[in-house]
């Protein structure tokens, strides 16, 4: 078949296809060079994948949406880092499948809101937000304090996401490489076999939603709230080692 | 349009849908295709100027340049934005203009600061946002909070954990963790109501004498021990957070609040039974030490 311009006109399939290939060569080009170019991804030590309970927690921030309101990204500008703190790595978000990233802010950014509040403020905030703060136009989310969480298929979750190349470990040796990379105590959370333990250990180590007889939806919202940008010590790193990477 | 069908013969895209659709094949606009041809231009100005294509494991950096400051050295980098941020925040006008108020402030003592018209306004001005960012989303827009309850008021001149400079600051500096007991397992139910009789009596609210009196043994005595961490006047301690009573200034049970003398005992009885719990966190680190300054004398501003 020849290729005229009547052709394509008359002919949906083969308009449809060739828009879509015209279409991905822009995506192909910027894309799949960041795959390999060695500095995408900054070298920075404590970025580690989240544990059981706080991926249950991401797991929550992306159902209810959360995303559609608050990046998780601080870009390199002066009045984002006065305001939000340092402005964020690619390497913080490596083990974000999918990212968190956007660019629509209704509300603030949450990039490095962990331990800027207490868990008692968020489980307020997020049961009812004009509790804390009156001129707040942020939806309640009532049902996080009364819905157990589930966490049958933390497991499951949990390989899924290692399929995508996210570090959590089954067998001995990739148990050990994670000892390795990560530290003992880093590679236990890690471990898929020991993933409902550790989650419920976490959900009692600390009192994330004011009440610790029961888990909760909040316990794993608060949690993972808590340890967004927390990862990264700046202190350790002189400010021009990261413009290197870039 | 109009014109240039008339006169000369327009020619048509050759093809014809229905028998006779037919799609006339005019020039572009001019103006069109000059703003065509200048955004060609522009792109191509722009792959020279900065970083643009992915060569193998790298990209081509682009001629522009970004000079900055790094361990007494002076570095020149190919245009990014995170080495223009830093020699934004190391020569951009407004920064500097900052910085040499923080560093003035920063070899300040407290009452220079106080005592100097032009310092106090700029700490006015940076402690107010730096308070709208990093305060307010717990102690409310200005200081006042949304509610009484887990929040205390910035505004008045009631202080727990004090409400002296160096206080203050420590405060901010490492947080803090407001704990007092629950009551509920150690003292009956009556009990509890002499308590919040006696605890509003000291404020000088209106109440039951027989039952304060009661509350009063409890309190002072070894059953209740609240004295040990609010005083037996009462007034509480700053190195441990606790709460002055006699001051009618209300920072967890909502009295002020409350429609009657009944109301007030309950609302006061409800926080001896469950105890207070209650966590500021450590800004060290996440302000820096000029910020933190800043703050301080803001909120002690602010609180007289």
């Amino acid at each position: 078949m020849k290729l005229s311009h009547e052709s394509i006109e008359i002919n949906a399939g083969l308009m449809i296809v060739l828009t879509l290939i015209a279409i991905s060569i822009g995506g192909l080009v910027e894309i799949v060079p960041l795959f390999y170019i060695k500095d995408t991804i900054e070298k920075v030590d404590g970025v580690r994948p989240y544990t059981p309970l706080e991926q249950r927690g991401r797991d929550i921030f992306i159902r209810e949406g959360c995303y559609t309101c608050h990046s998780q990204m601080i870009r390199p500008f002066r009045d984002e880092d006065m305001r939000y703190g340092h402005y964020s790595l690619a390497a913080e978000s490596k083990y974000d499948h999918p990212f968190q990233w956007g660019s629509k802010r209704t509300g603030p950014d949450l990039a490095r809101v962990g331990r800027k509040y207490s868990n008692a403020w968020h489980t307020q905030h997020l049961n009812n937000p004009r509790d804390v703060v009156p001129e707040s136009i942020m939806p309640n989310y009532p049902w996080l304090l009364r819905n157990e969480l589930d966490y049958a298929d933390v497991a499951d979750r949990m390989r899924a996401l290692k399929l995508t190349g996210v570090p959590y470990s089954e067998s001995e040796e990739e148990y050990q490489a994670n000892v390795e990379q990560f530290g003992k105590p880093i590679a236990d959370q890690l471990d898929i076999n020991t993933a409902e333990k550790n989650l419920l250990a976490q959900a009692q180590a600390e009192d994330w939603d004011g009440d610790r007889s029961r888990l909760t939806e909040m316990d794993a919202l608060v949690a993972y709230l808590q340890v967004l940008g927390t990862m990264v010590d700046f202190s350790k790193y002189d400010e021009g080692y990261f413009a290197e990477f870039r | 349009m109009a014109e240039q069908h008339q006169g000369k013969a327009v020619q048509t895209t050759g093809h014809a849908w229905d028998g006779d659709l037919q799609e006339f094949n005019n020039p572009l606009p001019r103006w069109w295709l000059w703003s065509f041809y200048a955004t060609v231009l522009f792109a191509v100005i722009y792959w020279i100027w900065y970083p643009a294509w992915p060569v193998a494991k790298s990209f081509t950096k682009g001629i522009g340049t970004v000079t900055y400051q790094s361990g007494g050295k002076q570095v020149t980098t190919h245009w990014n934005t995170r080495a223009e941020l830093i020699e934004e925040m190391q020569t951009g006008s407004e920064t500097l203009k900052q910085q040499a108020y923080l560093e003035k402030i920063s070899a300040a003592s407290y009452d220079d600061i106080v005592n100097d018209p032009d310092m106090m306004a700029f700490t006015r001005s940076m402690a107010k946002v730096l308070f709208a960012d990093n305060c307010a989303a717990c102690h409310g827009v200005g200081g006042t909070p949304a509610q009484i309850g887990q929040y205390p008021n910035l505004r008045d001149d009631a202080w727990l954990w004090g409400g002296d400079i160096n206080q203050i600051e420590q405060t901010i500096l490492q947080g803090r963790n407001g704990y007092m007991p629950a009551f509920g397992e150690v003292l009956s139910d009556a009990q509890l109501d002499e308590v919040a009789n006696y605890v509003l009596s000291l404020s000088g609210h209106s109440v039951d004498t027989a039952m304060a009196d009661a509350g009063r043994a409890i309190f002072q005595g070894k059953q209740g021990g609240c004295y040990y961490c609010h005083t037996e006047s009462g007034k509480g301690m700053a190195s441990q957070g606790s709460a002055n009573l006699t001051d009618a200034v209300w920072t967890v049970a909502d009295v002020p609040g409350a429609a009657d003398d009944a109301a007030r005992v309950e609302v006061v009885k409800t926080v001896i039974r469950n105890g207070v719990h209650r966590q500021m966190p450590a800004w060290r680190g996440r302000l820096s030490n000029a910020q933190i300054k800043l703050l301080t004398v803001y909120l002690q501003s602010l609180g007289s």
